[in-house]
């Protein structure tokens, strides 16, 4: 489904993916951990198409189409759609509206019309109950005044109203209550089905308990250096990353 | 001045080929054009004027109109949809085609100004000029000299009216530009309720010159909400003052929506008179190309006990300047006052330019005042994260414009008029952005 070819990415002059390889297949779930300041966060930068990252080499493709080449909303309409790390506060746009209005691009470049208001409703009132988000939220500006779990949230209500075929989640867990990791795990974990997949980037093991992933890649200094199963990630949280580095130097 | 002769050289053409009128109107003319001679053409050495070229007017060669030609296809696809009582006007000659008062309720009138001027009413001549004399502007002066059409609306105490009153000025794309200069006088008596409605708009290529005073006289407890929604092409010339007297417990809301003309001049200036007396002044301008769009606002807290809230959202892209100049004067002894001014920009391009400048001047110690203005340009993240949503990347843009326009678009309750704005600002939109019908659904779903 989604594959990132020896891709190396600089910002800013600074070069920060140096020859990253990835595939992620439908039906997995993958989890990329690393240390801080490794590239994790710029990795999904760049599939969601943010600008000012400079691809210097090679590639990424999405279902057989190169991501590259894409408007950052085609990205989006083709279903790959990024969880923000940081969800960005937009006064003035009530949720509802942003929620209405992707659905509706979505639906247009796939030549259905405009969702009718009732169908829309519905559908809104069974996702924000299974967030369980007060529909307050609904009529608010996006992530405007939200706490920090409340954003993260938020950005999983977007993915189970949009439905994405890869949903990349990033650092998705941060800043939840215990409470609020089960409600958005349980979201996540909705999302999985034969023909999608989902790649989030975490630090903790705790998010992993609820979604189990199929594949654990460490990514350290812009580069994959070590993948592996569930296990993996449960040997770093015990370890730490110091003889991972320690092996991939060898 | 040669350009003022060419002005006053029309204005004795005219003279000639106009009937008797009553000496006080003779005189008020005469007065208008002596003191259009004196000032002649502001230039930039004067304050107010100081951003604001006006030789695109000076210059230009304009004729009166004789005759209100507009195809009537064109004037249905700009007169605003709504149910109104509606007097029309083509280059300021009277449009009867265009126009339908329908049915007005007791103890409201709603006149033509020729109609007024000939019936030489009492209460026009006295009112007429009292607010905005010929010293305001060489453009106030020129007006009061040429005026012939309008309106005049009256309201009886306690009179209200349910519909708005709307005054379509339409510009036409003739062979030669022309000018007008009409006049709108509103005499409202106490606890008596309008909305009046100023429509500039016209037709592509339409290269003229309006040149408006409004003026409004409010009793007692009258309320007063005005919309002014110009949205001519870019090749027009606009200049306009409105002028409100504001007795005791009156309210005045303004929303002045600023959209087109090469070159749009709007000054509103509220006297607060009368103790609990109250004016909101609501205004967005959205300028694009190489438009000029300048907007001058003054409230006098004359008496103790007034209230003035002003928020003015400017939005200007590509080449556009934009200048907002915010006046309020508290008088001595005008205690316990309340007056708050805000004046938010959005620079679209680098290019655009604002100038905005808010002035405080209180000469009482009990007050109440704050003002701000800020400049600034859209937020790219958010852009980005409505984009990285789906959205294309015109409408994310257009919905973060409006956004920003939000708290002034939010007042205006009429929808017809909402949808003008939001259309010119933001380009076609997935649906109506303030979405009252999703958001009451929202609503339920929340008390469910
Ligand atoms: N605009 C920028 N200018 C300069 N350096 C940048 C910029 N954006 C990112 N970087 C650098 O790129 C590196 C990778 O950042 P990135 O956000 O991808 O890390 P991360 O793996 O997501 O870290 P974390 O776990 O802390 O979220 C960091 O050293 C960061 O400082
Ligand atoms: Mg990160």
């Amino acid at each position: 489904m989604l594959e990132v070819k020896d891709l190396h990415v600089t910002v800013e002059g600074k070069h920060i993916l140096k020859g990253l390889n990835l595939t992620v297949a439908a039906g997995q779930v993958h989890a990329i951990m690393g240390p801080n300041g490794a590239g994790k966060s710029t990795l999904s930068a760049v599939i969601a198409g943010k600008e000012g990252y400079e691809v210097t080499q090679g590639s990424i493709t999405f279902d057989g189409q190169d991501v590259l080449e894409m408007e950052i909303e085609e990205r989006a309409r083709k279903g790959l759609l990024l969880g923000f790390q940081y969800p960005v506060e937009i006064p003035g746009v009530k949720n509802i509206y942003l929620l209405k209005a992707a659905l509706n691009a979505k639906r247009e470049a796939e030549g259905l019309g405009e969702i009718p208001a009732p169908e829309f409703m519905k559908l809104i009132k069974e996702k924000i109950a299974f967030m369980k988000m007060d529909a307050s939220f609904l009529q608010r500006a996006v992530n405007e005044g939200f706490s920090g779990g409340e954003k993260k949230r938020n950005e999983i209500l977007q993915m189970l109203v949009l439905q994405p075929k890869l949903a990349l989640l990033d650092e998705i867990d941060s800043g939840l209550d215990i409470d609020a990791m089960k409600v958005v795990a349980d979201g996540v974990n909705s999302l999985r089905a034969a023909d999608r997949a989902i790649l989030m980037v975490t630090h903790y093991q705790r998010l992993l308990d609820h979604i189990t992933p199929d594949v654990v890649h460490v990514l350290v200094d812009g580069r994959i250096v070590k993948s592996g199963d569930a296990e993996l990630a449960k040997e770093l949280e015990a370890r730490g990353y110091d003889w991972v580095l320690e092996e991939s130097a060898a | 001045m040669s350009e003022v002769q060419g002005f006053l050289d029309r204005l004795s053409e005219r003279a000639a080929a106009r009937g008797a009128e009553p000496t006080w109107i003779a005189a008020r003319r005469q007065a208008g054009a002596a003191r259009f001679e004196a000032l002649g053409f502001p230039d930039r050495k004067v304050e107010a004027w100081k951003y604001t070229d006006v030789r695109g007017i000076a210059r230009g060669d304009f004729a009166l109109a004789e005759s209100a030609d507009f195809s009537p296809a064109s004037a249905a696809a700009l007169t605003l949809p709504i149910a109104a009582h509606r007097l029309s006007f083509v280059d300021g000659v009277f449009a009867p085609a265009l126009s339908d008062l329908g049915e007005l309720s007791a103890g409201v009138s709603v006149e033509r100004l020729s109609q007024a001027l000939a019936a030489n009413h009492e209460a026009v001549g006295g009112a007429l000029g009292r607010l905005a004399g010929v010293d305001f502007s060489p453009f106030t002066a020129l007006n009061t000299a040429f005026a012939e059409e309008g309106a005049v609306i009256r309201l009886a105490p306690g009179a209200v009216v349910e519909r708005p009153i709307v005054l379509q000025f339409l510009s036409s794309a003739g062979a030669t530009p022309r000018m007008s200069h009409p006049r709108v006088l509103v005499t409202a008596g106490a606890r008596s309720q309008a909305t009046l409605i100023e429509h500039q708009v016209g037709e592509e290529g339409a290269a003229n010159f309006s040149n408006l005073v409004s003026e409004v006289l409010l009793e007692r407890g009258a309320i007063l909400t005005h919309y002014k929604l110009q949205e001519l092409p870019q090749t027009d010339h606009h200049i306009a003052s409105l002028h409100v007297d504001q007795a005791r417990d009156s309210r005045f809301t303004s929303f002045n929506l600023n959209l087109g003309g090469a070159l749009a001049r709007n000054d509103i200036v509220s006297d607060l008179n009368g103790q609990g007396a109250e004016a909101n002044f609501f205004g967005l301008f959205f300028g694009q190309g190489r438009q000029l769009l300048d907007t001058h606002t003054l409230v006098n807290h004359n008496a103790p006990l007034t209230f003035s809230n002003e928020n003015y959202k400017g939005i200007l892209d590509d080449r556009a300047r934009g200048i907002f100049n915010g006046k309020v004067i508290v008088k001595r002894d005008s205690q316990k006052i309340e007056a708050h001014q805000n004046n938010a920009n959005l620079l679209l391009s680098d290019r655009a330019e604002i100038d905005t400048k808010p002035e405080l001047e209180i000469y009482a110690d009990d007050v109440k005042c704050s003002h701000g203005a800020t400049t600034g340009q859209l937020d790219e993240e958010a852009v980005f994260a409505l984009r990285a949503r789906g959205i294309d990347e015109a409408t994310a843009r257009g919905l973060l414009t409006l956004a920003f326009a939000g708290e002034v678009m939010e007042q205006v309750a009429i929808d017809a008029v909402a949808e003008r704005v939001e259309l010119a600002v933001a380009g076609k939109l997935p649906e109506r952005f303030n979405l009252a019908g999703l958001v009451e659904a929202a609503v339920a779903l929340h008390e469910e």
